[in-house]
């Protein structure tokens, strides 16, 4: 089951500069185990010890997975996963 | 180099949601390093000390962004009380290492500052703001 997921640009440098890439995962954190199998290092960018960090926001399709099941949220074939840095500050 | 009328229009909205902080971004072609598109944000935290684009708002951006080619290339917010330079929240949180983050402060009435900075991993940058009347025509090769 494939789903697209969207990288960010400061996260393009796991994924060899692209945009968009192709996993697999019945859930986010499935999702996640999985392309870090080929993108090395991106999950650690994306997940800490305590779940999602603070600073970067995940879509599944149009909405954000924190109204939904965090990293539980379940993922179908056909789903965009949409990865990106909060734009917040002080 | 950023036009005047931009200029305003940051300014005016950070005047507008003082005291608490305002932001949003002005997009550009990706590539062309030109401010074209203002876009102000929703400060989701509605706070004088702290910003945050609101998340959906922040999708519904990126998605248009993607689809007209655009990038944020400019990042801007306010300050209320304090200097425009980054805190060091603004540099934790800082993730488009190809924009110009722009500060305002609007501590004065009737004085404001405009400052413009690069943030690229956790290092601060100040650099020169050219206020030009309106941008160069876009070089075409």
């Amino acid at each position: 089951m494939a789903i697209e997921v969207r990288i960010p640009t400061i996260l393009r440098t796991y994924t060899g500069g692209e945009k968009v890439v192709a996993g697999e995962g019945a859930t986010l954190a499935e999702l996640l185990s999985e392309l870090d199998s080929r993108h090395a290092g991106l999950r650690e960018r994306i997940v800490d010890e305590k779940g999602l960090r603070r600073f970067v926001n995940v879509y599944v399709n149009d909405e954000d997975v924190r109204f939904m099941g965090g990293l539980e949220t379940a993922l179908k074939d056909g789903d965009t996963v949409t990865v990106l840095p909060a734009v917040a500050g002080g | 180099m950023i036009a005047q009328p931009t200029v305003d229009e940051i300014v005016a909205h950070a005047r507008r949601d003082h005291p608490d902080e305002a932001c949003g971004v002005v997009a550009g072609r990706v590539g062309s390093d030109r401010p074209e598109r203002f876009v102000p944000m929703r400060n989701a935290a509605r706070s004088p000390t702290f910003y945050e684009f609101d998340s959906i708002d922040l999708l519904k951006l990126y998605r248009e962004m993607d689809e007209l080619d655009q990038e944020p290339v400019v990042v801007y917010h306010s300050h209320t009380a304090t200097e425009a330079y980054p805190s060091r929240t603004d540099v934790s949180y800082a993730s488009e290492p190809g924009a110009h983050y722009v500060l305002v402060s609007t501590r004065e009435p009737d004085t404001v500052e405009f400052r413009s900075y690069r943030i690229v991993e956790g290092i601060v940058t100040e650099e020169e703001v050219r206020v030009v009347a309106v941008l160069d025509p876009e070089e075409t090769s």
